[in-house]
């Protein structure tokens, strides 16, 4: 029986899926953990009021603080797929 | 100066109080004047580990609140010269370890002993935020298995942001990776992270590998520290373990299956 299941495994090995799963989810996390703790309020606070006017799925947006020469940067990245733009949040068209 | 080392990993249930008996045993087996705390206030369970439970009068609490004084709470091992057990209490308050109070008990006990091994809780709240703060060592335990390394990395952290070294913008607590239930021949077939996969990811030093082994279970039965149970493949383990924490070059055994006989590799499990 251990022969057979020796030459014909049933599973793929699974411990290459468990690193790389860990290696994506901990590059995510300990970007978060780096920057100033009030990233993440603000990233949260950003992706309320894009998604008052578009619709934008909620890791739509991407908050960064860099450098740029002497001066520092705050890139904030928010990604729409397709025709988003066209099509405006129900929320937002309440107002007109 | 005595050096605190934090036995600690976020995730619980991986083996922070048998390394903790283990180290502290294996320190004072080395000659070192050791102590071994219980941080995990609420949930005592080093005592028992360290077979000292019904030796317990009072705790790590009682002495902050100055109930009684540090030496009458540090309980003498039977076995080992040199090595003390400092327990701490069941109260339910969690918080009930105050800073200054912790401060002022890591001071004496710095100009007392060589080693002071800190049992840490699991979690990243008070309790074990208050066991590593005062570290120079942590030994960070980790099983290879997905949730155990994310909160290493979680605990590796914290230590670069809220220990006393990081507060004093000192030199960074040295960390050392310990890899607790390690099963070489799930290794071997793909089942299980190797020790190479969790350095690479973790990127800290290893200190060793404990192989997976029922001794164990039995030494935390009877109240024996494993390293001393001279039939234990882990208690060996945990010896080179200590050896390399004092700088010993050792060779790193259990990170290869054992070689069996054809016939009982191929149609039998051995363990």
């Amino acid at each position: 029986m251990r022969l057979f299941e020796f030459l014909f495994p049933r599973h793929a090995p699974s411990a290459s899926v468990a690193k790389e799963r860990l290696q994506l989810v901990l590059a995510h996390e300990r970007a978060g953990r780096e920057g100033p703790d009030f990233l993440q309020d603000l990233q949260k606070d950003l992706l309320r009021i894009v998604q008052k006017y578009v619709e934008a799925s909620d890791d739509a947006i991407e908050v960064r603080l860099g450098r740029n020469g002497s001066a520092s940067v705050l890139e904030i990245n928010v990604e729409l797929p397709g025709r988003q733009m066209l099509q405006p949040a129900r929320r937002a068209l309440s107002h007109l | 100066m005595g050096k605190v080392i934090v036995v600690t990993s976020g995730k619980g249930g991986v083996g922070k109080t048998t390394t903790s008996a283990a180290m502290a045993t294996g320190l004072a087996l080395r000659g070192h004047k050791t102590v071994v705390i219980d941080f995990d206030v609420g949930l005592r369970n080093l005592d028992l580990v360290m077979g000292c439970e019904r030796r317990v009068v009072f705790d790590f609490i009682n002495v902050i609140n100055g109930d009684a004084k540090l030496n009458q709470a540090l309980i003498k091992d039977k076995r080992i010269d040199k090595l003390y057990v400092f327990p701490t209490s069941q109260t339910r308050d969690k918080d009930a370890l105050k800073r200054d109070g912790v401060d002022k008990v890591m001071d004496e006990l710095r100009e007392e002993f060589d080693y002071i091994v800190c049992d840490s809780p699991a979690g990243i709240e008070h309790g074990a935020l208050t066991a590593l703060y005062h570290a120079d060592h942590a030994v960070i335990v980790t099983n290879p298995e997905i949730s155990s390394v994310r909160d290493s990395d979680r605990i590796i952290g914290m230590l670069a942001s809220k220990s006393r070294r990081a507060e004093r913008n000192e030199a960074p607590v040295a960390e050392h990776l310990l890899l607790t239930r390690y099963s070489p021949d799930r290794v071997a077939r793909g089942e299980m992270l190797s020790i190479d996969d969790v350095k690479e990811i973790l990127s800290v030093r290893i200190l060793g590998i404990i192989p997976e082994s029922e001794t164990v279970l039995r030494a935390s039965n009877t109240g024996t520290p494993v390293i001393l149970d001279p039939t234990s493949p882990a208690g060996r383990a945990y010896e080179d373990a200590v050896a390399r924490f004092l700088g010993e070059q050792r060779e790193l055994r259990f990170a290869m299956p054992e070689r069996r006989s054809f016939l009982r590799a191929w149609f039998g499990r051995a363990s």
